[in-house]
């Protein structure tokens, strides 16, 4: 006789047991159909399980997550770039790309973004490409051919009137676009279709140079910042992919799918989700770069160096200027970088060692406070 | 031996400070007036810097101060009184600041009560959690800054202006060290430590020097050279030009010297002060011995890797260790380690006498030092340590009684750490049971070379003896191998077979094949097997036979099920599981192989299924046991069929050596078709890609699909009798592409992803036309290893291996640098009882380790699969 899920769960309910366990003992249960007594048994023994596979008190489980993560390090390649397909987009992975996520750098060497996009727009290659160029940033010489006229001082642009209308651009914004972000005065050209005149307010030869080159810095359309997008088809719908990262813009594009985009600048995902979401992007970087390269690392192992690094409630760097230059331990900071600085700075501070942690102690002798040195017998 | 050993003190804090003058006097035994450091007769000078009150280093001499010889005395802090105050250069900053933020006229901080009563309670608020109050004390310094009349007295404060290394100039007037000492004198306590300063270990004026304390000179030995020569420490030197120029400055000034040579002077002891705490300050050149060598001074001393911190203090020299080129030995246990008795007669492990060893020790001490399991020294109940020689071995073995110590030599059985650098993770340093052998290498058994990642071409390693009782419990319990099987890293084995232990059992256990009995029994000798069972048939004699299968069972536990497919699995789009035609389906069930093949997925290190299991299930004891026998088996195995490889195993039949010449000229047409559409422009370009990208991705994927295809021909002629294609396929050693290298085509070379494109203008050799895009222009290499290559080839193949050699010496560096740092950041962290991840300050880092609380090693891959075993176990139905 199988017990129904409500008593299953009742029974289930208030056990001490990890989430993902429960969940999976509540679908074998409810498969195989148990009855009262054999669940009953089922649970002691899952129960009994658990209790053994927990992590013993006292496991120093930081140094282990370390070398769990450095060692592999010696095994990854250098080989910066990769690309993942034809046309893709190069994305630095191995050694170098770890080391870029527990540095906690502000801007990663190759930001990308996968964006995924509304159903509407995932079905349909051309509404797909239209919202690429409404992301992608779109500058003057992808539109128009540039030539300096030098004799009558100005620059003159010969806009291709079919990337306009493929990019869905108009004369006008560009007008405006330039006028607005240079000081500058643009005509339309009377005689030649699609020219356009740009002319300085005051002539001078080198601002004419400059001005060329200041006006292919301009984005005419699109989010600066993103210098490429690619359209490739993921399962059964479209999705984006970006060289460059903008997260907090990109997210106001209307058609975009704010649940299902992601960045890997995790300094982005910071800013705009928070503490949390960092954490997970950490975890999730680290364990892509070590996957790509074949390296099986448990998670936990990630984990704990993500929470590390995200435990004050911003995202800190493994290192001098984040977690081990902000050690309670004098001594710790000291053996590990800018030594003298240290002692110095806690000599005028008048600091105190207390000598809980693992190198102070080492440093002046006496056993360490974890794992088997952590017990203490108390004789009568 | 009445009196227990008293349990050690602990140092509980250490309190750091800076040192007042007063202090420096208190503590300083003479005053060193004298830069003189020895007489005539070679004996120290009074008050110079050699005193024998500041301790000896002279072997006969007898400290003025404690009365011990050298090596017992520790030292003794002298000084030297400054003529002038001289800033400390290490605080220049602080210094800067302070100055910077307090009132010119009445040493005031300049900020509002209010203002100092709330920094104070964020800077309090910050220690109280453990954290560094710098932010903080660098918003008062700004803030102060900002007030430009003194909120006390009124008086307009000027603009500081600071110049390297030493200077501070206030409105175009310098000031002296003693005019900023003045200022400091008065600033109150109060305002002291809104600076974030302890006014009772650390105040301000004494960042500016009056009296210099003179280290030991136990801290500064002198050596003697073989001359007879001094040579002084660096320190030393250092200590001289301060006496030489402090003792100028006071005749100068006291014969009331003009004021500018008085300023030279001052200005030169702050230098000489300057390079006695730091010679590589920016800005003042650096204090050079006679040599022309920088000098060694203070900080240079703390700094970096070999500095007192990292070099000294976090690590140590030991005793009691020996290092040796290591060698395999397949017939030792994992946990076992072979010693050479040469090591072993050095080594010793002290044993206290006590009523039921006195005998034995006796017969070792009466053994002596020199026949092996013998005792070298034996130490009295007063602690005297007394030698055992070939005269007073007798003697000694006479007296030997309760409470004395026998240090007796190295023997088997005894647990040893080893170690092989560099020690990347905990499996690095594993302790073993020691077996002496005879000749002259460490021997291990083959299987634990993954964990230290050793070979066997050179490789050295270390080994450490144990003294303690209590050690040598914790390092059986906790690190030794067998308790390693399994890593924390990814919860599987990292220990386990390995090349010819791979082929062996792949070879054993693949085919039908027919063991006689002699056979089978010389296969089990090792693994303490009574019985054999049920043959699997008999031949046309009447004799019993067995297979490779039967044989591999009766080293497995009883009761061990297991299905999965093996590493030779073909990856077929449906499994046909137990059916698999390619015998690749290992299925065991009770024990019993029934299916398949035993190859890198079932006994291998960092995959084995089968070893895993074991383990997890019947615990390590019997996870080594299967290990040992199992590598005995597959040696015996091995050596059963032979296995060997040479350069004929690569010979390929003419015709498909043809087939590949076909394969590779016809991609090499391909390439000229698209190097011709490029040049006619006709080639599209890849979305977001130039025209030039187009081309070379283009022609990398064409000789990349050709040399694939020649590979494949050629993996085609050699079929699994063949021993390359035996290991490789088994996940022995090797793969298919090294052996279609080897007998097909080498393929592209590349550097940095992308063909070969440096060397001359315009191309690669002076062989080839400039501009010439084609194949071989660019690295592609036609010829097999087995052929030979081409000169030009063999240029491109040097290129290609040179990347890979320097990018090797990049990434230890680089992974190095990130071990320490992923080390030094995580080190702290333990489990507590609670079950939080805590660091030293008691900050929760994690509520639950792991999200769930478990033990990776524990841990089935982090999947529920206990869930499903239990499940199944107790209801019988299949529930995954």
């Amino acid at each position: 006789m199988a017990l129904i899920e409500s008593t299953i769960d009742s029974m289930l309910g208030n056990l001490d047991l990890p989430l993902n366990i429960l969940q999976t003992l509540k679908e074998d249960v409810i498969k195989a159909g148990v009855n009262k007594k054999e669940l009953e048994e089922i649970i002691e023994k899952v129960k009994e399980s658990y209790e053994y596979a927990k992590v013993e008190p006292c496991e120093a489980v930081g140094v282990v997550s370390a070398q769990s993560i450095g060692e592999p390090g010696t095994q990854m390649t250098m080989r910066t770039f990769h690309y993942a397909g034809v046309a893709e987009i190069n994305v630095t992975l191995g050694l170098p790309r770890l080391i870029e996520i527990v540095d906690a750098r502000k801007e990663p060497s190759t930001p990308t973004m996968t964006i995924a996009v509304l159903e509407e727009y995932a079905q349909d290659r051309d509404k797909a490409r239209k919202l690429a160029w409404e992301i992608e940033a779109t500058h003057i010489d992808q539109l128009a051919d540039v030539t300096t006229d030098a004799l009558n001082m100005q620059l003159i642009i010969d806009l291709h009137e079919k990337t306009l209308m493929y990019r869905n651009i108009t004369v006008d914004e560009i007008i405006e676009k330039l006028t607005d972000k240079l000081d500058i005065q643009v005509r339309l050209s009377e005689n030649i279709d699609n020219q356009l005149i740009v002319k300085l307010k005051e002539p001078s030869y080198r601002d004419l140079l400059q001005m060329r080159k200041n006006i292919d810095t301009i984005t005419l359309k699109g989010i600066e910042g993103i210098k490429r997008v690619v359209i490739r088809k993921d399962g059964n719908e479209y999705m984006l992919y970006t060289e460059g990262s903008q997260l907090k813009k990109v997210l106001e594009v209307e058609g975009v799918d704010i649940s299902r985009t992601y960045t890997n600048n995790i300094g982005e995902i910071y800013d705009v989700f928070g503490i949390e979401a960092a954490r997970n992007a950490i975890i999730k970087e680290a364990t892509s770069t070590l996957g790509e390269q074949g390296l099986t690392v448990d998670i936990r192992h990630i984990m704990l160096v993500s929470d590390i690094m995200c435990c004050d409630g911003e995202v800190k760097q493994i290192g001098r200027h984040g977690i081990s230059g902000e050690k309670a331990s004098v001594f710790a900071r000291a053996a590990f970088e800018v030594t003298v600085n240290h002692l110095l700075d806690a000599g005028m501070r008048g600091d105190v060692d207390e000598l809980n942690g693992v190198t102070e102690n080492i440093i002046v002798g006496q056993p360490i406070k974890l794992g088997t040195g952590d017990v203490h017998l108390i004789a009568k | 031996m009445d009196t227990i050993p008293s349990i050690p003190k602990r140092i509980s804090a250490i309190q750091f400070g800076l040192i007042s003058p007063r202090e420096v006097r208190k503590m300083s035994v003479t005053n060193i007036i004298t830069a003189d450091t020895y007489d005539d007769d070679g004996y120290p000078i009074d008050m110079g810097l050699m005193d024998l009150r500041l301790g000896v280093i002279d072997p006969g001499l007898k400290c003025k101060t404690c009365g011990s010889r050298a090596g017992e005395c520790p030292g003794h802090f002298g000084h030297i009184e400054l003529v002038a105050p001289v800033v400390h250069v290490g605080f220049n900053k602080t210094i800067r600041k302070t100055l910077r933020s307090i009132c010119r006229n009445c040493s005031a901080l300049l900020l509002e009560p209010p203002q100092k009563k709330d920094f104070v309670a964020q800077i309090s608020k910050l220690q109280e959690m453990g954290h560094l109050p710098d932010p903080v004390i660098n918003e008062v310094f700004k803030e102060a800054r900002k007030t430009k009349v003194c909120p006390y007295c009124g008086a307009e404060q000027l603009e500081i202006k600071f110049e390297k290394p030493t200077e501070y100039i206030e409105d175009g007037h310098k000031l002296t060290p003693t005019e900023i000492r003045d200022r400091f004198e008065n600033i109150s306590d109060d305002d002291v430590k809104v600076l974030g300063m302890d006014p009772a270990s650390a105040r301000p004026e004494w960042m500016i020097l009056t009296v210099l304390p003179v280290p030991p000179v136990t801290v500064r030995p002198s050596i003697t050279l073989e001359s007879g020569q001094r040579s002084e420490d660096d320190l030393t030197h250092k200590l001289v030009d301060i006496i030489r120029i402090n003792q100028r400055f006071q005749e100068n000034r006291d014969a009331g010297a003009p004021q500018l040579i008085i300023e030279d002077l001052w200005e030169l002891l702050q230098y000489h002060v300057t390079t006695f705490f730091d010679n590589e300050v920016s800005g003042v050149p650096p204090a050079r011995h006679r040599s022309g060598r920088p000098l060694k001074t203070l900080t240079q001393r703390l700094k970096g890797k070999e500095g007192r911190f990292r070099g000294s203090l976090s690590g140590k020299r030991v005793n009691f260790s020996a290092r040796t080129v290591v060698s395999p030995d397949p017939n030792l246990s994992i946990n076992e380690v072979g010693v050479p008795e040469a090591i072993a007669i050095q080594m010793t492990i002290p044993e206290r006498v006590i009523d039921r060893n006195t005998e034995l020790l006796r017969m070792y001490i009466l053994r002596g030092s020199d026949v092996h399991p013998g005792a070298n020294y034996v130490i009295r109940p007063d602690g005297r340590r007394i030698k055992i020689t070939e005269n007073n071995k007798e003697e000694l073995a006479e007296k030997v009684e309760k409470g004395w110590v026998v240090e007796r030599q190295l023997m088997d059985g005894d647990t040893v750490l080893f170690n092989r650098q560099p020690s990347l993770h905990k499996m690095s340093i594993m302790a073993h049971q020691v077996k002496v052998l005879p000749n002259k290498t460490f021997r291990l058994n083959p299987a634990v070379c993954p964990p230290y990642n050793a070979d066997f071409d050179g490789d050295e390693m270390n080994m450490h003896v144990l003294q303690t009782e209590e050690s040598r419990a914790e390092a059986s319990i906790l690190m030794q191998v067998q308790e390693n099987i399994l890593s924390p890293r990814f919860g599987g084995p990292i220990i386990g077979g390995i090349h010819d232990h791979i082929s062996g059992m792949f070879l054993l256990t693949r085919n039908e094949n027919r063991i006689t009995k002699n056979e089978a029994l010389e296969l089990l000798r090792k693994a303490e097997i009574r019985e054999l069972p049920e043959p699997s048939g008999y031949d046309d004699n009447g004799e019993p036979y067995w297979n490779g299968k039967q044989i591999f069972s009766q080293i497995l536990p009883e009761g061990l099920n297991a299905e999965f497919p093996a590493e030779v699995c073909f990856k077929c789009e449906t499994c046909k599981k137990e059916d698999c035609e390619y015998n690749a389906y290992v299925v065991i069930r009770n024990g019993e192989m029934v299916k398949g093949t035993i190859d890198e997925k079932a006994i291998g290190a960092f995959k084995g299924i089968i070893l895993d299991k074991v383990v997890k299930k019947y615990g390590t004891e019997a996870g080594a046991k299967f290990v040992d026998d199992f590598t005995r088996l597959a040696i015996r195995g091995v050596m059963k069929t032979g296995l060997s490889f040479g350069i004929s195993d690569e010979d390929i039949p003419e015709t498909a050596k043809k087939n590949i010449k076909e394969v590779l000229d016809k991609a090499e047409n391909e390439v000229k078709d698209l190097i011709a559409a490029y040049e006619a422009k006709e080639l599209e370009p890849l979305p977001g890609r130039t025209l030039d990208e187009t081309i070379e991705m283009k022609i990398m994927q064409t000789l990349g699909k050709a040399r694939d295809q020649a590979g494949n021909i050629a993996g085609n002629q050699l079929g699994l009798e063949n021993s390359a294609v035996i290991m490789a396929k088994s996940g022995a050693r090797g793969s298919m592409l090294n052996l279609t290298q080897m007998a097909a085509c080498v393929g592209q070379q590349a550097v940095r992803g992308e063909r070969i494109r440096r060397g001359y203008a315009g191309r690669t050799l002076p062989h080839f036309d400039k501009g010439d895009l084609g194949a071989d222009a660019h690295g592609f290499v036609k010829s097999s290893y087995k052929s030979g290559l081409s000169p030009t080839e063999y240029f491109f193949h040097a290129i290609g291996g040179r990347e890979g050699l320097v990018d090797t010496a990049v990434r230890t560096s680089q992974s190095g640098y990130l071990q320490r740092r992923l080390v030094n950041a995580l080190q702290d962290l333990e489990v507590q009882y609670d079950g939080t991840v805590r660091e030293t300050r008691g900050v929760i880092v994690q509520f639950k380790y792991g999200e769930d609380g478990i033990d990776s090693t524990k841990s089935d891959y982090s999947k529920p699969d206990n869930v499903h075993k239990i499940v199944e176990a107790v209801t019988g139905r299949k529930v995954n």
